[in-house]
């Protein structure tokens, strides 16, 4: 057993250790599994669990609330072609069209050799530069037939490395916080005193009854 | 008491007009429990007054104005202020109840004929009583495939459910096992498991009752009934004693259902699968229907390991073993009689066994125990704490086995007090056990010195002994392992009670009527009304008229005595030592060593099948009458079903071995010996009586003061060992699990569990089969490493279905040693 590389198993720790519950660490864990993996698998699920001391069910019940959390494998690069009403007055519908030909699957389905995941999605609100599509999150605005054959060779052939890091990387900088510069947030249990605000309000006369 | 103190401080009603009519609510109360108590009823799907409100089905909005006009919100979520006006009754409360129904009924399949849940479902029933009698809805509903298992117990048809979050609430907040949670989202939203990972929670069968629609049912009465052809009596559960208050269902002479009942003392509404589904075993196939008497040919002793044992017997009548009964009693040597057993009953059972005992069969041999308790005196006597007290003082100890395990309703108690901050848990214990997450404090100690531990914390300059000796004080005092003497838990008591003199005990007896088979009197030196036998209360003396002078033998006593050929006839009432006795080689020698061995017992048990005699005893269920849990609480047991054959109630063989024997317990009727109980016992005179309150009264006080033993200091442990811990299982190899279908499949056998550094020690794969030995014999068993397993200890389960773990125990050592031996048959440590 172990899923995370001994690296983000130490960066797991670190990330928990800044919170005052475990649990609370359980998304920014979720993220460098796909970070790690490119999708969250199960085994993945489990030792989140393990690490943030919670039930397996809850690590799914979360993960699956997330979109952006794959729970299946994806390419590297992950293509959301806009399908919403700017994109499609704009010729979005054509634009998936050529994209399914060039890539040789249907939408939602990934390429043999697992560069690319083709994927409709709902408004990426960029409707002023329809059609629109991202790769892994990152924008191409007004893509028509020939940019998305540009597109599709430029990152087959890695020039757009420095721009697009594979699916699940969300920054390639992390930042560290070292243990002795942590704000130690304060566990809810120990907090006696109200929210400041209420004291503010209070002292306004806008809280009296 | 801080509590109470604390609400007559503030404000003690807010007043609010519900309907037009002024109401007084509790400060903080929400506005549907004010309605609820003020008889107005708002529907509902997902509040439930023992878990905090979520807001989430919407469908008890109700027009709130605090001053700011009317406007719609939901009951459940908006807590009273003062001057509030609720109208639940308004045109827009209608309107938007209905909607609410509408678009609830959206995805629901309306299988209503076809579902277990119709004719009790509060869907189907608020559907009907708020709903919009049509709907706009004309597409396709959700599909899911259905049902699926989600546990062994536990079916979920995902197409009818409704998204309330109560099993799931459920399942984190009380049960503390988020084994189930909700998935995906919009649309697709699903209560599921993780793949792989069941629900598998002890209290799993809770989220079915909760479960507002069909979504949820449980495997043992899928399809068995409607609930309109079932009959229903309220009682209380036996299982263990807990005592939780329960409604019994039965559909054609067989029970089909139990469904937890909220009283506020004791369980909140909640059971535990192994008390919910238990009744499978009152209508197994393998009752014992008639007397059964041994065939002359087969001898006295047999195969223990005999695949038919029912082969021995052959079926009688009543009257021809009673008949046999009087003649072995008749002719035994005086003082050579005893009773074991008789926790399984009710009060009245174990009343007349202990009248039986001593004014016909002349003995003082009678203990309801089987080693596996405390003493009877310290057990009665010990100044007692209800489930509330231990709730609610300013710290609980916890020195007893895991409660999760052995009282699974206290576990969720306790675990809601401490989560509520309602009171401390502090735990002294050999392994991790549910509840050491919720504790302030858990010390591990070695098997057995839970009472050193405890005098170098209270002697020491430990911030507990200070908060201690201040603050109220609850000990939940049990035997946390049967491989150590009892006398390690009664040490505890007075370590205790020397330092903490305000500390009350909740004692954490396991078995279902033990304290009430205490307090009966069925255990030697002991007698009805928790009196000792030495002084016996003049009323009690009366009646009773001459009694045995000497006091008798304990469990151990009572088998090391039958070994040596002095018992010449054995009663096992409902025990069954070969399982339950912590020793198995002094059961086996004192079973097989008695004169005539007469079991009282539902089932051909193992010891049964060693008995000369077996009488087919009633269960619960079958029969009325008074229970006592461990906080010495009596309440009623109610008879709904006719028990199988000629099966009849402890009490009534009792009764008529009596006359048999030449003498007359006095009574013919439960009511009867209820009546004598009051009459004869001062601390049952307020307890017992025919309007007994549905939360039970508890008998309190005792007849005398219990005397501690001496402290002494623990035993060495033997440099080379490991020290033997002998934990309990809810699902063990006991009858009612291995006689419930629905249960038998969840008991699995035992392995070792020790620390990974012993482990390490020992040399082998986490895993790997080894051999144990103690100074009384050996037993091969996978070991495992587990962290919760304090340095030293080697953890079993006890009872384990096949494994014969007992076989290690030597019942008059204070502790049991092991030395583990790799295959290789190398010893190391």
């Amino acid at each position: 057993m172990s899923f995370f590389t001994e690296e983000n198993r130490s960066l797991a720790r670190e990330i928990i250790g800044r919170y005052p519950r475990r649990r609370s660490a359980m998304i920014p864990l979720l993220h460098v599994a796909q970070a790690q993996a490119g999708w969250v698998s199960e085994e993945a699920m489990v030792e989140i669990a393990e690490l943030v001391d919670t039930t397996p069910a809850e690590v799914l019940g979360t993960c699956s609330f997330y979109e952006m959390f794959k729970r299946e494998p994806v390419g590297k690069y992950l293509v959301n072609i806009c399908a919403t009403m700017s994109c499609a007055l704009a010729g979005a519908a054509e634009l998936m069209e050529h994209a399914e030909e060039r890539l040789g699957v249907r939408a939602g389905g990934t390429t043999p050799d697992g560069l690319f995941t083709l994927a409709s999605a709902e408004c990426q609100a960029a409707c002023t530069e329809a059609p629109c599509l991202q790769v892994n999150y990152r924008y191409r605005y007004r893509v028509d037939a020939d940019g998305f054959d540009q597109l599709v060779d430029d990152l087959a052939a890695g020039a757009l490395d420095d721009e697009i890091p594979p699916h699940g990387v969300t920054a390639r900088v992390r930042q560290h916080i070292p243990a002795g510069r942590a704000v130690g947030a304060v566990p809810p249990e120990a907090v006696n005193e109200p929210p400041v605000w209420i004291a503010a309000a209070a002292s306004n006369g806008a809280g009296s009854a | 008491m801080s509590d109470a103190t604390a609400a007559e401080a503030a404000p003690s009603t807010v007043e609010v007009t519900i309907n037009g009519v002024a109401v007084d609510a509790q400060p903080g109360e929400l506005v549907i429990a004010a309605a609820d108590r003020a008889g107005v009823h708002i529907p509902r799907f997902c509040y439930h007054e023992r878990m905090s409100p979520v807001g989430m089905c919407r469908m008890c909005l109700v027009e709130i104005d605090t001053g700011r006009g009317p406007q719609l919100q939901p009951s459940c979520m908006v807590p009273v202020s003062p001057q509030m006006v609720v109208d639940t009754t308004s045109e827009r409360t209608r309107r938007a109840q209905e909607g609410v129904l509408e678009l609830l009924l959206i995805n629901h399949p309306l299988d209503c004929p076809v579902c277990d849940k119709g004719g009790e479902c509060p869907l189907q029933d608020q559907t009907m009583a708020y709903g919009p009698g049509e709907s706009r809805f004309v597409e396709e509903k959700r599909h899911f495939p259905k049902p699926i298992p989600i546990s062994d117990l536990v079916h979920l048809d995902r197409e009818r459910c409704i998204l309330c979050d109560r099993c799931t609430r459920f399942a984190d907040e009380v049960a503390g096992d988020p084994l189930i949670d909700f998935t995906e989202r919009g649309n697709e939203t699903q209560v599921l498991t993780f793949p792989g990972e069941p629900f598998s929670s002890y209290f799993s069968g809770n989220t079915v009752q909760i479960c507002p629609v069909g979504a949820l049912t449980a495997s043992p009465y899928r399809f068995k009934a409607r609930p309109w052809d079932l009959v229903e009596t309220e009682s209380t559960c036996t299982t263990c004693a807990v005592g939780c208050r329960i409604a019994v269902q039965s559909s054609r002479n067989e029970l089909v259902r139990y469904l937890g009942v909220d009283i506020d003392p004791v369980n909140h509404g909640w059971l535990c699968d192994k008390g919910r589904f238990a009744f499978g075993s009152v209508s197994s196939p393998e009752r014992v229907t008639a007397p059964l008497q041994a065939r002359a040919s087969s001898g006295a002793t047999s195969d223990f390991a005999d695949a038919e044992p029912l082969r021995r017997f052959q079926p009688t009548d009543w009257g021809s073993a009673l008949g046999a009964v009087a003649a072995a009693v008749k002719a035994a040597r005086p003082g050579a009689i005893a009773v074991l057993g008789g926790a399984r009953g009710t009060n009245e059972d174990a009343y007349a066994w202990s009248k039986l005992a001593r004014t016909v069969l002349r003995t003082d041999h009678v203990d309801a125990q089987l080693g596996d308790g405390l003493p009877a005196e310290l057990a009665v006597g010990l100044p007692a704490a209800t489930i509330d007290e231990a709730c609610s003082a300013d710290t609980t100890l916890l020195v007893c086995g895991d409660l999760r395990e052995e009282l699974p309703v206290l576990h969720l108690r306790l675990r809601g007090a401490a989560r509520a901050g309602t009171t401390r848990l502090v735990e002294i214990a050999p392994t991790a056990t549910g509840l050491t997450r919720n504790a302030v404090r858990s010390e591990q100690c070695r098997g057995g010195e839970a009472a050193s531990v405890l005098r170098n914390l209270l002697d020491g300059d430990d911030p507990l002994a200070v908060e201690l000796a201040s603050g109220s004080v609850v000990v939940v005092l049990g035997r946390s392992s049967v491989s150590e003497s009892a006398e390690a838990t009664a040490e505890v008591a007075a370590v205790i009670s020397a330092r903490i003199p305000h500390a009350r005990f909740l004692v954490a007896a396991r078995r279902g009527n033990v304290r009430g088979a205490l307090d009966m009197g069925l255990a030697p030196g002991m007698l009805p009304g928790r009196a000792l036998s030495a002084s016996p209360p003049p009323v009690l003396a009366a009646a009773w008229g001459e009694m045995p002078g000497e006091r008798g033998h304990d469990a151990t006593g009572i088998l090391a005595a039958a070994a040596s050929g002095e018992i010449d006839v054995l009663f096992l009432l409902g025990a069954d030592p070969l399982t339950d006795f912590p020793d198995s080689m002094l059961a086996r020698l004192g079973v097989s060593g008695a004169g005539t061995v007469v079991a009282v017992d539902s089932f051909v048990s193992q010891s049964a099948a060693e008995a000369d005699i077996v009488l087919p005893a009633a269960v619960f269920g079958e029969k009325s009458g008074t229970t006592t849990n461990l906080e010495g609480r009596v309440s009623a047991v109610g008879e709904l079903v006719t028990a199988p054959g000629s099966a009849r109630p402890d009490w009534m063989i009792a009764a008529e071995l009596a006359v048999l024997c030449g003498g007359d317990l006095g009574f013919l009727s439960v009511d009867e010996i209820t009546a004598e109980i009051a009459a004869v016992c001062a601390t049952h005179a307020s307890a017992i009586g025919p309007n007994l309150a549905v939360d039970g009264v508890v008998a309190s006080g005792a007849a005398f003061e219990p005397e501690f033993p001496p402290e002494h200091v623990a035993p060495a442990r033997d440099a080379y060992g490991l020290r033997l811990v002998c934990s309990r299982k809810l699902y063990d190899g006991g009858v009612t699990v291995s006689q419930t279908p629905a249960l038998a499949s969840l008991a699995a056998d035992t392995v070792m569990r020790v620390h990974p550094v012993d482990l390490e020690r020992v040399g082998v794969e986490s895993g790997t089969e080894v051999e144990a030995h103690s100074d009384r014999g050996a037993l091969r068993l996978p070991i495992v490493a587990d962290s919760g397993i304090a340095r030293g200890n080697v953890a079993v389960l006890f009872p384990s279905p096949h494994i014969d773990v007992g076989a290690l125990i030597d019942v008059t050592a204070p502790v049991t040693d092991v030395r583990i031996e790799t295959r290789a048959g190398e010893a190391s440590r």
